[in-house]
């Protein structure tokens, strides 16, 4: 009874009834854990910043200028009447924490809405362009090349000159520069799927060709979309970080992570604090959307492994 | 080939066309070029006399096309803040540009090549973990933070590097680093994937039952085959040097183009501003031109059509 209870049981206990621990390992090798969990961070952060920052973002006290982070309990034990920063204050007396919390908002806020408009109007591209050919093709590439030839963020620089700092004109600038990638590739896979036989077939029934790019061209390109936006989020909050250190982003007080490492890098030997987190959150978010979009590459096309190169 | 080349160069003029005119639409949004000249003296008369002076009562075709002409002759009028030609004060700061440009060149080819072909030999080791740690990581540090945390971690707490400004060669290492990081990490990939193709090719293989020593496996079949990628690509990289310099030479306070346009920004100073983008187009144009034609001469599998 013994014996064949076990050998009844052995084998799938082998399959499924690992320990808790190989489970978990499982599920991580196979699942982009840590970067969801990094990206859901991100995300309630952004969305639950009045709840979870615990002081003001933009304002502060000069009186708490560069007061350093909570575990420095020799300082807070010399001045216990002071308030406790948990990652520390900046040369403004603001609170670190508080403003890298709201600072994802930034870079969240900008990132979507950057990526939906340039995905949207570049699928819109490429798929004409690819569809049609010849000469719409031909002039609509150039124009993706000229977004690819332009140094973006010296180009960056005189706009920002001349229409000033604001959150729309990072976000237009943005679109500019990111809606070429999403072309290019549509494109390219609308050119092999507009000579498959569906395709000619809903031609010859009369289908129009609105019809044909909406219903039988772009849920092909979805995939592809899909990789390629997932790839690009990090490019993004890296591009918008660049653009607010060198002081042409979103305008101040208003936090956003770029301009607060390029604040605390001339209180860099007092205070790292304030330009070390910052950037460690600019660090990690691009690196779990890198995992990210690597990880959404290989599940859904694997064919397009040049791309993170 | 020769018809190819020259579609390039027609592509290349076009797009710093094609920047040019946006420059010059912008900097005409940018209100009346006058302003910036307009002081206590001036009255109503010189205004007008100014604006003649400047061409201002020409039609904005006439306009252009006088910008475009002088700014092809290297003219792009004076500093308003120093009163020096823009195209000299650029000049003069761009041996700094390239000698930091060639440092991180030099950086990332001596640390990506290597530990790429290291990563694809000795893959599923260590070193493979390492290589491709490296890369995942390092394309997404900032460049600007990563400079800042260096200079605290070697020039503040070790004090081994100064930590900005231009010297000897000790001010070169951080600056170098710090904008080599990124191609390092490209160099890395693309070295890696390129060795571990080819060390499966049917050549490779052939090689070694032929009984080819493995050294001589790794670097000459291998190795020089898969270059082609990376070195093609250099090219690209000297154009994004050139733009990553201007948050490079930020930290670092490096006296080159790039914190001069940062510079002529925060001042509003249009002609170097105008100037430096257009040196910079040229710039990115020209490597983009140059890459177009390597992969066609390396790669003849590429279409001149």
């Amino acid at each position: 009874m013994d014996i064949t209870e076990n050998t009844a049981t052995a084998t799938p206990r082998r399959i499924s009834g690992q320990t808790l621990w190989k489970q978990t390992w499982r599920i991580a090798r196979t699942w982009p854990l840590i970067p969801l969990i990094i990206i859901g961070l991100l995300v309630s952060s952004a969305v639950f910043a009045p709840l979870i920052a615990n002081k003001e973002a933009e304002r502060g006290d000069i009186f708490f200028k560069n007061i350093p982070p909570i575990w420095y309990t020799e300082y807070y034990a010399q001045n216990p009447d002071d308030p406790k920063f948990i990652l520390g204050a900046d040369a403004l007396g603001r609170d670190v924490f508080s403003r890298v919390v709201y600072g994802s908002r930034i870079s969240i806020t900008i990132a979507g809405i950057v990526l939906s408009a340039g995905a949207i109007g570049g699928t819109i591209i490429g798929l004409v362009a690819g569809y049609f050919g010849r000469n719409i093709d031909e002039l609509l590439m150039r124009f993706v090349d000229l977004t690819f030839a332009v140094p973006f963020i010296l180009v960056a620089l005189v706009v920002v000159i001349v229409f000033g700092q604001s959150l729309t004109i990072i976000i237009v600038l943005l679109i500019a520069f990111s809606w070429g990638v999403f072309a290019r590739q549509v494109r390219g896979e609308t050119l092999v799927l507009r000579e498959q036989d569906y395709v000619s077939m809903a031609k010859v029934v009369g289908a129009s060709p609105v019809y044909i790019l909406y219903r039988h061209l772009f849920p092909g390109v979805f995939n592809t979309l899909m990789v390629v936006a997932s790839l690009r989020v990090g490019t993004l909050i890296l591009a918008e970080s660049v653009l607010s250190y060198l002081g042409v982003g979103v305008p101040p007080p208003t936090p956003a992570w770029g301009a607060m490492v390029s604040d605390g890098r001339d209180y860099i030997a007092t205070a790292w604090w304030s330009t070390f987190f910052p950037g460690l959150a600019i660090f990690l978010t691009v690196l779990a959307f890198n995992f990210l979009g690597d990880w959404l590459r290989d599940r859904l096309d694997p064919r397009l492994r040049q791309l993170a190169d | 080939m020769r018809r190819f080349i020259v579609r390039r160069l027609v592509y290349g003029v076009v797009v710093i066309w094609l920047v040019s005119f946006l420059i010059f639409a912008l900097s005409r949004m940018a209100g009346d070029p006058r302003q910036f000249f307009v002081d206590e003296y001036t009255t109503a008369e010189s205004y007008e006399a100014m604006g003649r002076a400047m061409g201002l009562d020409r039609p904005l075709v006439v306009q252009y096309g006088l910008w475009f002409g002088n700014a092809l002759t290297g003219d792009f009028g004076r500093s308003l803040y120093t009163r020096v030609s823009a195209l000299d004060s650029i000049l003069e700061r761009m041996p700094a540009t390239l000698q930091l440009t060639a440092g991180a060149f030099i950086f990332a080819l001596i640390t990506g090549i290597p530990l790429g072909v290291l990563s694809a030999v000795r893959r599923g080791t260590f070193w493979d973990y390492f290589g491709r740690t490296f890369a995942l990581y390092g394309q997404a540090l900032p460049g600007f933070w990563l400079g800042v945390m260096l200079v605290l971690i070697i020039s503040v707490q070790f004090k081994l590097l100064p930590t900005s400004g231009k010297g000897d060669w000790t001010h070169y290492v951080l600056p170098a680093v710090t904008l080599g990081w990124g191609s390092a990490a490209a160099f890395v990939r693309l070295t890696r994937s390129a060795m571990l193709e080819i060390l499966d090719s049917e050549f490779v293989k052939f090689a070694r039952a032929k009984g080819v020593a493995n050294q001589k496996i790794i670097w000459k079949h291998s190795f020089r085959n898969a270059l082609i990628a990376p070195l093609t690509f250099s090219g690209i990289l000297l154009a994004a040097f050139l733009t990553g310099a201007v948050v490079t030479e930020k930290v670092f306070a490096w006296p080159g183009m790039g914190s001069l346009a940062v510079q002529s920004v925060i001042n509003n100073d249009f002609p170097v501003m105008t100037g430096s983008v257009m040196i910079f187009a040229g710039f990115f144009v020209g490597a983009n031109f140059v890459v177009d034609i390597l992969y066609a001469v390396i790669d003849p599998r590429i279409k001149y059509e």
